[in-house]
């Protein structure tokens, strides 16, 4: 296997009105195979949607590097960084807004190649055909518009839309959590499907435990923009080795027997701190039932515990 | 067994659509007991929402109109009531959350205001003891320091609280029924675990019987006693949620469960799906609305409605497939 993606100590700050800083992502760090999958879970504010901004390049970074096959794409622009996006490509959450409506779904796929200049103008009508039959739509059907599709449809012709450019790496934010649970299930398994079929590297970004268990290789778990921990996805749920990454898979709800009307279940108490004003210690420690004096005064590192598991833990 | 607070007999709903007249609900019938959840399930459209609002009589009308059935509340005919009898119920013995507590709280007035005028609307009580009232209620539902969130504004507090702040309102005025339009669905999985304890707890202490309105099976193995499978403006299978859960009836609701993602599935095969899409309500057939999708239809379930068939105890599907066979001579 060889890297595809590699992500150093990535940083994206944002200024607030009031003079303070948000840390939405500080210091993530994280490799993805080629042909692999890596899930990032979280909670809202947790820093996981700019994170995938970031890697494609459509949020600031502040600090920290990102390579994609061996070549640095983190602070390039202009002309070298239009002429590097047809290798990374993104689906959105929201098959809705994500999509023209004043745009016919063929042109709505073909602009990434006209933009970016990628094949001869004639033959790109019938790429356009054959990317509508990969991801199982008529290709008649090109030239309807958006609003004339289903959500699961739409969330289809975002997919095709980003395969336009032949990406090595495709980040996924949230794609099916708009989608009712019978239409992800199609999505997902074709999301799973052009993998098998193409090799594409994924970056998937979801809250559902249960579809990045289903579609990843590997999982960060992300906590005020900082990764608590990572490993390999059955790893990951069968010892979890952070407090919140087990309050995590706790919360999620499950049709398993011992769920059944227990009320929501073990639950942590509070919010997440503000980003803004940040804990000097471990930033989970005012919600961790297990913290110590030294988790709110050490900021603890990620560190290798299992192979492949690496968690951010005075006490794991 | 006690008397059910909320009895839904065979009440059905059309829209007036420009494509013609859509059928919103059709013959949906259940029952709530006091202190029970029972969970009304289904995808985007299938009536979920509409069964809740044409209780409250919140159908916007026209387009909308109750033509058939009765919604029975405490044994009164609620679609019979006149606009200022349904005003008296509406928030006070009916109570209601909605989804998005960023829009359904008023950003202008302070959370214990909103609170406070909800109380007086129903109960003679001074503004100071409504306001008092509204400090307690905040405190039941578990905010930390009540006296001063009751002076914050919404969009000072976060979405959990912000639903906290909606549920400490529904329960003011001590409602026999509090209707949840997918309650935890804008929050995330740690708060939404706070949100369904403080619900369960709630109905335990006070009786209050809770119609939890989700489109997550994971939410009605959860929190449900009983549970409402709805599809295309129809109950299609009800019954304890166990019965439901562990021995599905309907085609519909074995697809639906075996769609979804599970943590302890073998990732490498993939998912079951239900091929295709929901119907428009304005083009539903004279069969079975979920036939063109099922994968055990057969000529009859597109010639007419299957009837619901009894299954265990209080557990029964609309499937034809259920229906006793005829032992051929």
């Amino acid at each position: 296997m060889t890297q595809l993606l590699s992500v150093r100590d990535l940083k994206v700050h944002f200024p607030t009105a009031k003079g303070g800083t948000v840390h939405a992502v500080d210091g993530v760090s994280f490799d993805i195979q080629r042909g692999q999958t890596l899930g990032i879970v979280g909670e809202s504010g947790s820093g996981k949607t700019t994170t995938a901004l970031a890697v494609m390049r459509l949020a600031p970074i502040t600090g920290g590097e990102i390579a994609l096959d061996g070549t640095p794409i983190s602070r390039i622009e202009g002309e070298e960084l239009r002429r590097a996006r047809p290798r990374f490509q993104m689906v959105f959450q929201d098959p809705f807004s994500s999509l023209n409506p004043r745009d016919r779904v063929g042109r709505i796929i073909r602009q990434p190649m006209d933009l970016l200049g990628l094949g001869e103008p004639s033959g790109r009508d019938a790429r356009v055909e054959e990317l509508l039959t990969q991801v199982g739509l008529r290709p008649e059907l090109k030239s309807l518009y958006p609003h004339q599709f289903s959500g699961g449809q739409r969330q289809r012709i975002g997919l095709a839309r980003a395969l336009a450019t032949k990406p090595d790496l495709i980040v996924f934010d949230e794609p099916v959590s708009a989608l009712d649970v019978a239409v992800q299930a199609q999505v997902l398994n074709l999301i799973r499907r052009l993998q098998r079929e193409t090799g594409l590297t994924y970056l998937f970004i979801s809250h559902d435990l249960g579809v990045v268990r289903h579609i990843c290789d590997e999982i960060a778990v992300m906590y005020l923009g900082q990764i608590v921990e990572k490993a390999p996805a059955a790893q990951i749920f069968a010892a979890p080795r952070h407090p919140y990454t087990q309050a995590l898979i706790a919360a999620a709800p499950s049709l398993a027997p011992e769920h059944r009307r227990r009320g929501g279940g073990a639950r942590l108490q509070g919010d997440p701190p503000s980003p803004v004003n940040l804990p000097k210690g471990c930033r989970f420690a005012s919600r961790c039932p297990i913290a110590v004096e030294d988790c709110r005064q050490r900021m603890p590192a990620l560190r290798q515990l299992a192979p492949g598991q690496a968690v951010a833990c005075h006490l794991a | 067994m006690t008397d059910p607070v909320l009895d839904i007999r065979n009440l059905k709903v059309d829209f007036a659509t420009r494509r013609g007249t859509a059928h919103v609900l059709d013959d949906v019938s259940f029952s709530v007991a006091p202190g029970e959840l029972l969970a009304i399930v289904g995808e985007s459209g299938c009536g979920k929402s509409m069964t809740a609002l044409s209780v409250l009589g919140l159908i916007p009308s026209p387009p909308g109109k109750v033509v058939g059935g009765s919604i029975l509340f405490q044994g009164r005919d609620l679609t019979k009531l006149r606009p200022s009898e349904m005003r008296k119920i509406r928030g006070g013995d009916i109570a209601m959350i909605f989804q998005e507590p960023m829009t359904s709280l008023n950003p202008v007035f302070t959370c214990g205001e909103q609170i406070a005028e909800a109380v007086r609307l129903h109960q003679k009580v001074s503004p100071r003891a409504a306001f008092a009232r509204a400090v307690d209620m905040l405190r039941a539902v578990g905010i930390p320091e009540p006296e001063l969130r009751a002076r914050a504004y919404p969009h000072q507090l976060s979405g959990g609280m912000r639903q906290r702040v909606m549920i400490a309102m529904a329960l003011s005025c001590e409602p026999k029924l509090l209707i949840a339009d997918e309650p935890t669905t804008a929050l995330d999985v740690t708060v939404q675990a706070q949100i369904f304890g403080l619900l369960d707890e709630l109905r335990q202490k006070t009786g209050t019987a809770i119609v939890l309105i989700t489109h997550d099976m994971g939410a009605v193995a959860e929190m449900a006693d009983k549970v409402a499978v709805m599809y295309a403006g129809r109950v299609i299978e009800r019954g304890p949620a166990d019965a439901v859960l562990d021995d599905p009836g309907h085609p519909y609701t074995r697809g639906l469960l075996a769609s979804i993602p599970r943590v302890d599935a073998d990732p490498d095969t993939d998912l079951p799906e239900i091929p295709g899409i929901v119907p428009a309500l304005t083009d539903l057939g004279r069969g079975c609305a979920f036939a063109p999708r099922c994968p055990l239809a057969v000529d009859a379930c597109h010639a007419a409605q299957p009837r619901h068939v009894a299954m265990t105890g209080d557990h029964s599907a609309a499937c034809i497939q259920l229906e006793p066979r005829e032992v051929p001579a």
